[in-house]
């Protein structure tokens, strides 16, 4: 693998930048692989690398029906926080933030990792109540959060306003200043270039259209339109469309598919420092480095796989925006798009072993799958290199659903659904 | 946005009148008791979740106030059929053949 650093910049900038190697190559399937993972986004090609890296298998194919980081890794709004309430959650966002702090180093790739902060404001006493009780939750998990009086929220972001005259004025803030945001597509891509240098095969335009099992009910392989690829092991990491896939293996899961938009404005110089969320008035902002405004909120109501959502759901999103911060109203959108994310009864994540011998599931991240990203990667490779889930992930199984023991996750989603 | 006909009020009124209520036709177990952990999860938690024609309830709630059922493509959003809750569920491949 070529090493990105300053020096090599130099060095081809002599060469008028012509010299520079491809990040990975385009790979035709092999016949037989040890392990096939399921959709080449950040996740799937994190799990590859780790794969490769920490437990020595790198006869791994990542397999993509589209292109390269173009699902929902492509289509987030970059969020990275772990002020998670529950243990479990706790555990499992802090562990994936850990790894996001040497992320660009790991893979030698620039993923931007920019710890801005992330702000999520009270509005009501129901508000200050629930999000001091996440501070103290946090905190006894050894996160960091803390809370902020209203001025101390304008301080850090100007734009935002606090008077008393709002309709839902501002109260208070919790701030976990560890939070950010990370570029993601150069996350899928920096993973896609580390893992292929471990030997790791990238398969694009290539969907998945059965997951085949033999006499014995063991996973046997995958049945793409470049034909049928044998495997050991396999892992789904497909977001949306997990229902879809697990289905062909006589797996029925406890995930429904809607759309999540998001919008970004014309850019404009910088003036909002963090990440703003608002649960109450519900939609939250970052800014770009870009100089982009970088807009969500909740997900559209119904189930879809259009990868396309409604307007409602737009104007929903900029009246709160607008109400928050009466300097945007002028601002003009440039883009919106929407992406598919599978949600579960619970909000928390399915990660772990499934009903089938062979076959291991990463899924059920809803709408907050990006942050995620290296921490589900890493306990996926381990589930998949050992046949057990690590302590980390291990309550999140598939099981709970029939067990009972949910992980009940309203902080789940960036604004409540 | 979604044009949907309320099969009360018998006409087209936009998406946003309506709320979306998942999967149609989960009928509640009789005796919740007598299910295994499995039956009962299924009931609870597992859902088709289909890409194509998905049958599924709304609620006309600034409107009639009632809940229906409809029939719509997730991945076109195109809107097959609406019909009260009660009525069984229609045979959805015939449906398509003879609306396409």
């Amino acid at each position: 693998m070529q090493h990105y650093s300053a020096l090599s910049l130099i060095k081809n900038a002599f060469t008028k930048h012509k010299h520079w190697k491809e990040e990975w190559p385009d790979a035709a399937p092999k016949a037989a692989y040890d392990v096939v993972i399921i959709g080449a986004g950040g996740h799937g090609l994190g799990a590859a690398y780790y794969l490769a890296k920490e437990h020595g298998i790198n006869n791994v194919a990542v397999v993509e029906k589209g292109w390269l980081g173009g699902g929902n890794t492509g289509r987030n709004t970059t969020i990275i926080r772990s002020n998670y309430l529950y243990d479990e959650s706790a555990k499992l966002y802090d562990h994936a933030v850990d790894l996001w702090e040497t992320l660009s180093q790991e893979v030698n790739y620039n993923v931007m990792f920019s710890k801005r902060g992330v702000m999520m404001l009270a509005h009501t006493q129901h508000d200050i109540q629930s999000i001091q009780r996440h501070i103290h939750a946090n905190r006894l998990n050894g996160v960091d959060n803390r809370w902020l009086s209203a001025k101390e929220a304008k301080t850090l972001c100007p734009p935002l306003n606090i008077e008393a005259n709002a309709r839902y004025p501002v109260l208070g803030a919790a701030l976990q200043k560890r939070a950010g945001t990370a570029r993601h597509d150069a996350v899928a891509w920096g993973y896609a270039r580390a893992a292929a240098a471990r030997g790791v095969d990238i398969i694009q335009n290539c969907p998945v259209t059965n997951i085949l099992r033999g006499p014995d009910g063991r996973v046997t392989g995958v049945e793409t339109p470049k034909g049928v690829i044998k495997a050991k092991k396999i892992a789904v990491s497909a977001a949306g469309n997990t229902s879809v896939i697990m289905d062909t293996a006589g797996v029925r899961m406890p995930l429904e598919s809607y759309t999540l938009q998001a919008l970004v404005s014309e850019p404009v110089k910088p003036c909002l420092p963090g990440v703003v969320m608002s649960n109450s008035v519900h939609a939250y902002i970052s800014q770009s480095d870009k100089g982009e405004l970088v807009i969500g909120s909740g997900t559209d109501q119904y189930t879809s796989y259009s990868q396309r959502g409604g307007l409602p759901m737009i104007e929903h999103t900029l009246a709160a925006i607008c109400e928050m911060f009466p300097v945007f109203k002028r601002m003009r959108m440039l883009r919106l798009w929407g992406g598919v994310v599978d949600v579960t009864p619970d909000r928390s994540a399915i990660l772990g072993k499934t009903p089938v011998d062979g076959l291991y599931v990463n899924c059920g991240w809803g709408t907050g799958g990006f942050k995620a990203t290296p921490g589900a990667a890493h306990l996926l490779a381990w589930t998949i290199a050992k046949d057990e889930p690590h302590p980390i992930n291990a309550p999140f199984s598939l099981q709970r659903f029939a067990t009972g023991r949910l992980i009940d996750e309203a902080a789940a989603a960036a604004v409540a659904h | 946005m979604l044009l949907i006909r309320c099969p009360y009020c018998q006409d087209y009124f936009p998406e946003v009148e309506f709320d979306y209520a998942g999967e149609a036709h989960i009928e509640r177990p009789a005796d919740p008791s007598l299910l295994s952990d499995d039956a009962w999860r299924d009931f609870l938690f597992i859902r088709s979740n289909t890409r194509g024609w998905h049958v599924e309830r709304w609620r006309h709630t600034h409107g009639c106030g009632r809940f229906f059922n409809m029939v719509r493509h997730t991945v076109t959003d195109k809107i097959l059929l609406t019909y009260r809750a009660g009525e069984p569920m229609p045979n959805i491949k015939q449906l398509v053949e003879t609306n396409t």
